[in-house]
């Protein structure tokens, strides 16, 4: 029984001297501000979170290289503490309270996905610590009453609803009821995929189109030959589809193997996926919807304009070819984060946290204001279209599409 | 309801569509035949369960993305994987389950599963967490007025993996080695006794197993989606083809095979997609409880 | 009778968890989790280590408990009822008084226990005739066909997930409540498997373990003993998942059923501490937790790698875990005789 004894305190000291040795980070280290972020590093949001961490890292460097932050008449360098929170949101939530209460952190960027923002939003919320996200755009985030979160990207619900608006208006243009439209959808199953499905499916009842094909995709299954079989069978006018960058890739295959020929197809996450790369017959006519467009007309005096700061970006991470919006809007995230603190000239996380709530700026990512619910109200979502030599046009209307999709396979 | 009008587009409305269905079931059951097959072999010889069979498939897929990358032409990528996973397998055989052999059943599992977590992380940081996939450019094949496709790229896979079956099922009947694993899977101490060297009859078969995964891989990084992650979906069917045909009965496995992945496209033809995952598992709880029924009037359970 | 040496242990333990929290508080959340581990490895030893079946779907439990118990909660006080309020995927934000909140979350940990234990009933009928590997594999597809059944349910919440109700007070008060339950959880579940498994019931399992058949034609009702452990297992995992699914705040598949995390540390723990002992699960639950906090913090890329070459040395080279290693180097500490005469016969046969 010694042993058992012996083994106990052996694990309490185990335990403190990890704490011992864990070290105790401050908001702010000598002349670095610190911020914190629970990023997805491995498991299904890996991809993303690397798309978003590159942003963050990309824009913390930028603004460090042009003379850091200002407060006070003292300049600041930025610096991000990461922890994988591995795409699980109680781990999530973990770490968030070790980087607030451990780590001292006292400013926090978002993680990657809706799921993961809702598990800790919480967190940083009770512990009165702001948080700027690029990457959890569920409306349900803005309907909490949360004062401390804040997120510049648009929400969920606008994802796919311009694509059904560009449907309708395709109907009363040739003088039909858009009513009558036959819509076909597929949306994995998780709870932000479920968040655009209802963004679609309330465009959809206001429109009082008629749903035929209504699938829940499981999240481990990378074949949707079954969905597909059914939209040939049945031929819709229109296809939605949203899947993550998974959702997007098998979407684009499987169309182009089963010839699927459908006058209007939308989906998400084209480019993360690349399919206008790997499917460029295929994803013809795609409508992605996307968050940023690097030839958006925008600009500001850190990144210059949206091109300048696709440009600049591409150099530091050569091996994208199109760079994702996960990327754009995590670096507008950062950005914030610097107008705020200068703003407020303190580090006081409450003053920064007014200051957030009252920016009011352009960037190279779009126009940046925040309702009071944390959401930004400046920046609508941008549809673009897959041309057949495989780059992405902005649709603005319907008359920009090219419509109907017409692929010879 | 939604199934009623599923069931009436698949037997009224568009019944041609059932061709569809059909073929997409026995793609699907033929590419998990050739890792089930392997599950069997090692279960059977060696009564090791493999939790870590779906990511010597997905291991196979990089592999094949990678020699693609390279311009590397299929035939050639097939055969380079198979030798590379054939000596991987040796080797996983001789560091690892070579000690857990004669142990609990239950020990295979978790060290396998062990082995699984390992080879998941390293393909995840070598490869990346995206999912990629290869795109051969192959033609695809329409019928019945764009009713029906048939992308070559499955029919490829399908021919390449009853070859593949048919090769080591003839290695097993005729060759002096195949015969040997099977006296060894029947009774290893008497095999021991006329002179085989068990150990090295397990080593083999291991790596076969490893190489017919590795197979499986490449066909499945051409016709769908490989992620450092999917490795579980294909251990989970792979056993549940197994636990429905039983071991060392290789017809029994591509039934089964076949069988499952029909019934999995069905489900999500009739039911709904969202149910296309619980379909192979839910076949495999009510295989294992017809099991235990039919032997319980017997008075026996199910080992 | 107490042994003195158990005083001490169980003393220090005692001491670690009261005073743990306060000494580090920041620690709080993870200490909890520490608990919830020695809940998870203790309650699966019954069936895998002292009764040999090895399950690898308890986790089906945890899950179950979760969305049983955000059911009670949401129900009791929400007029609108279960459907409405996930359809409203988190928009609705009920107002609960603390005795609403508080009854509620009480009568949900309880309610989970229970529908759990239910639950384990209605799979014991036909998941108990099968033995060995079959078990295993047959409990991880139940585990499965749970998690993807769950989320075709609407009236949980899908694939949305379910929003829990906000608990009222301050973060600090939060950890340290969850802590405190998480703590009672554990030591609950541990002093009822101690008494248990000094009673009868410890060694039928224990016989059914080393030759069911030997134990059936004895005359034990060997499925009513099987029955009463995966029950117990099922309750406690019951009780801990319903906790568990208010302490993250928002349930959906992953936190309900961490298959390949969760399910499979459980199993992990007890090997590693050693299977089929009372302290085995618990001091590995220790071991572990120590080293996958550790191991995330400093090997941020690796952690899994070095997780999963963990698993793979523990099962390959060190079988018996580290009680199975104690007992047969020290064997007097743990009260086993050896006898010599029988030592050099075994190593003829070798």
């Amino acid at each position: 029984m010694k042993m058992r004894a012996l083994m106990t305190v052996a694990g309490v000291c185990a335990l403190a001297t990890a704490s011992a040795i864990t070290p105790a980070v401050a908001k702010v280290d000598g002349d670095t501000i610190i911020l914190g972020s629970s990023i997805s590093l491995t498991g299904k949001y890996a991809t993303n979170g690397l798309h978003t961490q590159r942003g963050y890292d990309f824009a913390v460097k930028t603004i460090n290289d042009a003379g850091g932050v200002k407060v006070d008449g003292k300049s600041y360098k930025l610096a991000v503490t990461y922890y994988d929170d591995e795409s699980t949101p109680a781990r999530g939530a973990q770490l968030a309270e070790r980087l607030i209460q451990q780590d001292g952190v006292q400013y926090m960027l978002g993680p990657y996905s809706s799921g993961m923002t809702k598990a800790i939003a919480p967190v940083s919320e009770k512990f009165g610590v702001p948080m700027v996200e690029a990457e959890g755009a569920s409306r349900s985030l803005f309907t909490q009453g949360y004062k401390y979160l804040f997120a510049v990207l648009s929400t969920s619900e606008q994802y796919l609803a311009t694509a059904v608006d560009m449907a309708a208006e395709e109907r009363k243009k040739n003088f039909r009821d858009p009513s009558e439209v036959r819509v076909a959808m597929a949306f994995e199953g998780d709870p932000f995929s479920m968040d655009v499905r209802a963004g679609v499916v309330d465009k959809l009842n206001e429109y009082g189109m008629k749903i035929i094909i209504d699938d829940q995709l499981p999240a481990d299954l990378s074949d949707m030959s079954t969905t597909l079989t059914k939209v040939k069978a049945l031929k819709p006018d229109i296809l939605i589809i949203s899947g993550h960058s998974k959702g997007a890739a098998t979407a684009a295959r499987q169309i182009d193997e089963m010839k699927v020929n459908v006058p209007m197809i939308a989906m998400t996450h084209c480019e993360a996926a690349k399919v206008h790369e790997k499917f460029p017959k295929a994803a013809t006519g795609f409508l992605c919807p996307t968050q940023w467009v690097e030839t958006l007309s925008k600009s500001d005096s850190m990144f210059g304009s949206a091109g300048e700061w696709n440009t600049n970006f591409k150099k530091a991470y050569p091996s994208y070819t199109s760079v994702p919006y996960q990327s754009a809007q995590a670096s507008a995230a950062v950005y914030v984060w610097k107008e705020a603190f200068e703003a407020a000239n303190s580090l006081d996380k409450d003053a920064v946290r007014d200051a957030i709530a009252a920016v009011e700026m352009e960037t190279f990512y779009g126009d940046i204001k925040f309702s009071e619910n944390g959401n930004n109200i400046a920046k609508p979502m941008f549809m673009r279209q897959i041309g057949s030599d495989a780059s992405y046009s902005l649709v603005e209307s319907f008359k920009d599409m090219t419509f109907p999709r017409n692929v010879s396979y | 309801m939604v199934m009623l009008d599923n069931l009436q587009l698949l037997f009224v409305w568009a019944p041609i569509i059932n061709v569809q269905v059909i073929l997409e079931g026995i793609f699907v059951g033929a590419v998990f035949a050739l890792s089930a097959y392997g599950l069997a072999l090692v279960w059977g010889v060696m009564n090791i369960k493999n939790l870590a069979q779906g990511d010597f498939v997905i291991m196979g897929g990089y592999l094949a993305l990678a020699l693609s990358s390279a311009n590397v032409p299929l035939p050639l990528i097939l055969i380079i994987v198979i030798v590379f996973m054939f000596v991987y397998g040796w080797g996983i055989y001789a560091l690892m389950i070579r000690r857990i052999l004669d142990q609990d059943m239950f020990v295979s599992l978790l060290a396998t599963f062990g082995l699984s977590l390992l080879m998941q992380q390293v393909m995840n940081l070598v490869f990346g967490p995206e999912v990629q996939t290869i795109d051969m450019e192959l033609p695809n094949w329409d019928f019945f007025d764009n009713m029906v496709t048939i992308p070559s790229s499955k029919v490829i896979s399908l021919g390449l993996a009853a070859v593949i079956a048919l090769t080591v099922v003839i290695f097993m009947k005729k060759s002096r080695a195949g015969q040997a694993i099977r006296a060894t899977a029947q009774d290893p101490r008497a095999a021991r006794v006329l002179g085989i060297d068990t150990d090295k009859v397990y080593a083999f078969t291991f790596a076969l197993n490893s190489a017919l995964c590795g197979a499986a891989g490449v066909l499945v990084s051409i016709i769908w989606v490989i992620q450092p992650f999917y490795g579980i979906t294909y251990s989970v069917r792979s056993f549940a083809i197994v636990t429905a045909a039983g071991l060392g009965n290789l017809p029994g496995v591509i039934t089964a095979a076949f069988g499952i992945g029909l019934f999995e496209k069905y489900v999500g033809m009739i039911i709904g997609t969202a149910y296309e995952v619980a379909a192979p598992v839910s076949i495999l709880l009510m295989v294992l409880i017809w099991r235990q029924i039919s032997m319980k009037r017997n008075r026996q359970v199910v080992r | 009778m107490i042994k003195k040496n158990t005083l001490i242990t169980y003393g220090g333990l005692a001491l670690f968890g009261v005073f743990g929290p306060i000494i580090f508080p920041d620690y709080t959340l993870s200490i909890a989790y520490l608990w919830m581990m020695v809940l998870m490895a203790s309650t699966w030893d019954i069936l895998g280590g002292q009764m040999g079946y090895n399950s690898l779907g308890n986790i089906t439990f945890f899950g179950a408990g979760m969305y049983i118990s955000a059911i009670v909660q949401v129900t009791m006080f929400y007029d609108g009822g279960m459907a409405e309020y996930t359809s409203a995927m988190g928009s609705i934000k009920p107002e609960f008084t603390d005795s609403e909140y508080f009854s509620g979350l009480y009568l949900g940990i309880i309610c989970a226990g229970i529908g759990a234990l239910l639950l384990s009933l209605i799979f014991s009928t036909f998941m108990f005739g099968l033995r060995g590997p079959y078990f295993a594999i047959g409990s991880l597809g139940l585990a499965i066909a749970a998690a993807e059944l769950t989320i075709t349910m609407d009236y949980v919440g899908g694939a949305s997930g379910i929003s829990m109700p906000l608990f009222p007070g301050e973060i600090e008060f939060r950890s340290t409540f969850f802590y405190i339950l998480c703590f009672i959880l554990a030591a609950l579940a541990h002093f009822l498997l101690r008494w248990l498994y000094s009673t009868q019931f410890g060694l039928a399992i224990n016989a059914i373990r080393d030759d069911e058949d030997k134990a059936e034609a004895m005359g034990i009702p060997t499925l009513i003993y099987k029955q009463i452990g995966w029950g117990i297992a099922a309750f406690f995992m019951g009780c801990i998942g319903a906790i568990a699914g208010n302490m993250a705040g928002f349930i959906d598949k992953e936190v309900a059923y961490p298959i390949p995390t969760f399910g499979i540390f459980m199993v992990a723990m007890v090997l590693l501490g050693g299977k089929g002992t009372l302290w085995g699960p618990v001091i590995g639950a220790i071991i572990f937790h120590v080293i996958k906090e550790t191991t995330w913090t400093y090997l941020l890329n690796l952690q899994w790698v070095a997780l999963g070459l963990i698993l793979i040395i523990n099962i390959v080279y060190f079988q018996q875990g580290l009680m199975g290693w104690l007992q047969t180097k020290y064997p007097e500490m743990f009260g086993i005789v050896v006898d010599e005469s029988q030592k050099t016969s075994k190593s003829e046969a070798k």
